[in-house]
């Protein structure tokens, strides 16, 4: 912008440009990754409070906290395979079976070697079912949503086919695979005795904070260790490297790639494989994190989907993916650990960020969002106040109401890849 | 006209072919004959009563593959029918346990309710895809958990769900509300409401050929732009193609219901609407092709039981339904450029631009 301002005959040197005319007052943005502090900070903030005003510790137990994280785990993995699909232009309904054969993969991996070899034959099931989605969409130039629809169908349907032709034999139930051996799960040393005294003291903040960083640093499991590398690692190769460039490019403007000399269709497959895999190994983190740890038909339950929702959520980037997965965990763990009473406190928490939203509307002046917020506030506290408990059946489906609701706020602040979804023939631009 | 119909019919022909060989591969490497499993699957189709089964479930695939070709005539991709059905039948069955009307009007006020209610479930996507542009495949995602969570809690027993030997299910709908079928002995019994999936196919292939609105309707879906040049509200098409889709997926749950279950029951039957998208696919949203689809569908669907008997896993059924709907997708591409490029000559030749060797430039179109 600043360069539009520069008068001809001026020396456009930096040095020069600094002394004759300041720069303009640019807004200072926030690294993504000090957001995503802050956003942490709130949310225990948030939930120490409700824990404290409601007397419902579950909300920030360690149980809960691990909970969510093997339940976010296939999630987050998902998701990632979603941002390395999609930000390469290609859109992948078929996550989900994809997801579907990785679970599969991972339990005949898991009945001939270790738990390695789980997550690798998961991931290269799941890369199977990529490289059928990417033969479909970038050779045959098929709708991607179509193919991703389909491989949906096809993953079930191979899974149930194999399950039925291997696994039957050894556990007698063609919907089922033998038990299969998990990892070995590694607790901090001493930390977490300690973490565990503090959280049983039950003091305000303290214990909250220590229920939550003891549920990530006890009995930890590889798994999530190799999900945070993907996150780094997917940040790093996409953002970071002229590879990731490449790769994203093609999202963007593939047309423009290719004149570039860019091998679009390459860049292209190499990215929907890649996606199938970390799908796969999002189906070993499922079968290694349930337990029994085995195979079951309808295991992964949508979870595919909910991945792709994570990615949106998280306006296709890493860190933000790694936030919706949270959140999606987070409710589906509170769930298993806890009763309709926690979740019923879980009302009051809506009701401390609707009164956040009301302090930063009215401190931006925007005063119908603030009047929204605390119209939104008031009204959730009524419900808070007449009812005791919130049915359960519905608490599986709170990220999904979230979802629709960042959706319909945010929607037009998300910015998906440009070219997403979007046909491609090589040598066919315009 | 030959050619036309050539065209038409040579992708699913092809696609039904290339899967079939695939399953046979499939079945020639686990060790089983793939004759001996067709033939198992024929002869099935004369066992009991499969024939009407299969009937009975053509007809409601049909349903399903219509509200989803309503969806695609409009590119619109409309996830949502499983969602839609489950919220459509549940409600229509909870409506229509309460109330008590003569017989025919009974169970017509059925019917709408559950149209009614299938199309509301659809209204949210509606309205987010058009005024705040969020994608129908999200939010109709969304809006299926969130109907498999209000199902689940409408059916509990301190709200409409009552117990009935092991199963929970909504009040019984009165005699009233029932919709006679075709009693065949033996065989079983046809739905009655079969006859309103033909209904449905004929109104809908009708509107979609023979009116303005069905043409408005194409007009939108083929390209957006040159429709709302011609004057056509895109908005209004996408919120009238999104409901109608709805309400009418709001009727695929009807045939069991009032024909065989009598009440929303626990086990009621899941995965019509992800069937319906492929079928759809399949028959190329043409009322003809769907009912060809359908029956197709039915057909895999209910003789696969017979594969247990010569020991092939009858899962092959379900990975033959998904290398069809992958297939025939593809052959429809392969054949669509097949054509053009075809096109592209003759006009050449036609022109004297091209000799008839030369093959024709690619960016031309």
């Amino acid at each position: 912008m600043s360069m539009v301002e520069v008068q001809p005959g001026v020396p456009n040197t930096p040095g020069g440009a600094a002394m004759t005319m300041p720069p303009p007052v640019q807004r200072r943005t926030l690294p993504a990754w000090a957001w995503f502090m802050i956003g942490v900070v709130a949310v225990v903030g948030v939930l120490s409070m409700t824990s404290y005003l409601t007397g419902q510790p579950a909300l920030t137990s360690s149980s809960t906290m691990q909970n969510t994280v093997t339940l976010g785990l296939p999630i987050l993995l998902c998701g990632l395979g979603g941002i390395w699909s999609e930000r390469s232009g290609m859109i992948n309904i078929g996550l989900e079976g994809m997801m579907i054969l990785g679970t599969w993969g991972a339990a005949f991996g898991g009945l001939h070697g270790g738990p390695w070899m789980s997550v690798l034959v998961g991931a290269v099931m799941g890369a199977l079912g990529g490289l059928l989605h990417a033969v479909a969409t970038v050779t045959f130039g098929v709708n991607h949503i179509v193919s991703g629809v389909a491989i949906n169908l096809l993953g079930a349907g191979i899974t149930k086919y194999l399950s039925t032709l291997i696994f039957e034999p050894l556990s007698s139930n063609p919907r089922d695979s033998p038990p299969v051996e998990q990892f070995d799960t590694y607790s901090v040393p001493g930390l977490s005795d300690w973490l565990g005294d503090l959280e049983a003291q039950q003091r305000v903040v303290i214990s909250d904070v220590a229920g939550i960083v003891r549920g990530l640093v006890t009995r930890v499991s590889p798994v999530l260790l190799l999900s945070i590398l993907l996150v780094v690692a997917t940040y790093v190769v996409l953002w970071r490297t002229r590879f990731g460039l490449r790769l994203r490019s093609c999202g963007e403007n593939p047309v423009a790639s290719e004149s570039l000399g860019v091998n679009v269709y390459l860049y292209k497959y190499i990215a929907v494989v890649a996606s199938g895999a970390l799908a796969g190994i999002g189906g070993a983190a499922l079968v290694l994190g349930s337990s029994p740890s085995i195979y079951s038909e309808g295991q992964t339950a949508n979870r595919g989907f909910i991945g792709l929702a994570a990615m949106i959520f998280g306006n296709w980037r890493p860190v933000g993916t790694l936030a919706g997965s949270t959140l999606f965990g987070y409710s589906d763990g509170l769930r298993l650990s806890s009763g309709p009473e926690t979740v019923h406190a879980l009302l009051y928490s809506a009701v401390i960020v609707a009164g956040l939203i009301v302090v930063w509307q009215l401190f931006r002046r925007r005063w119908t969002g603030a009047g929204l917020a605390a119209a939104g506030a008031i009204l959730v506290y009524v419900l808070y106040f007449f009812t005791d408990e919130l049915p359960t059946e519905f608490l599986p489906y709170t990220p999904h109401i979230i979802t629709l609701v960042v959706l319909a706020l945010a929607a037009q602040r998300l910015r998906p890849p440009a070219a997403d979804g979007m046909p491609y023939r090589r040598g066919e631009g315009d | 006209m030959i050619a036309k119909l050539r065209s038409s019919l040579l992708a699913p022909v092809l696609a039904i072919v290339v899967s079939a060989l695939l399953c046979a591969l499939i079945l020639l490497f686990s060790g089983a004959n793939p004759i001996d499993a067709l033939g198992a699957m024929i002869s099935q189709v004369g066992e009991g009563q499969v024939a009407v089964d299969i009937v009975n479930s053509t007809a409601i695939y049909m349903i399903a593959s219509i509200a989803a070709a309503i969806g695609f005539q409009m590119n619109l991709l409309n996830i949502g029918i499983e969602g839609q059905y489950r919220i459509g039948a549940l409600v229509a069955a909870i409506v229509g346990s309460a109330i008590v009307l003569p017989a025919p009007l009974h169970w017509i006020v059925i019917l709408i309710v559950a149209m009614i209610a299938g199309a509301l479930w659809a209204l949210l996507p509606a309205i987010l895809k058009v005024t705040r542009g969020v994608h129908e495949v999200l939010s109709t995602i969304m809006m299926n958990a969130i109907a498999f969570g209000l199902a689940a809690f409408l059916i509990r027993r301190d709200q409409f769900g009552i117990l009935i030997g092991n199963n929970v299910s909504t009040e019984p709908i009165p005699e009233s509300g029932l919709v006679p079928g075709i009693s065949l002995g033996d065989r079983g019994t046809v739905f009655g409401l079969v006859f309103l999936a033909v209904l449905a196919a004929a109104l809908y292939g009708t509107t979609m050929n023979r009116t303005r609105f069905g043409f408005e309707l194409r007009a939108s879906g083929l390209s957006p732009t040159a429709a709302s040049a011609g004057g056509v509200n895109a908005k209004r098409m996408i919120v009238i193609a999104l409901l109608s889709s709805g309400a009418i997926a709001g009727l695929i749950g009807m045939p069991e219901i009032l024909g065989r279950d009598h009440a929303y029951t626990l086990n009621f039957t899941a995965g019509y609407g992800f069937a319906a998208l492929g079928i759809a696919l399949l028959g190329r949203n043409h009322p003809v092709g769907i009912a060809f689809g359908s029956l197709l569908w039915a057909f895999l669907e209910k003789a696969k039981a017979a594969l247990d008997n010569v020991g092939v896993p009858r899962e092959i059924a379900t990975i033959m339904q998904g290398l069809i709907v992958l297939s025939v997708v593809i052959a429809y591409e392969v054949v669509k450029r097949f054509d053009q490029a075809a096109e592209q000559r003759r006009v050449g030749r036609a022109l004297g631009t091209i000799t008839a060797t030369e093959p024709a430039p690619e960016a031309a179109k």
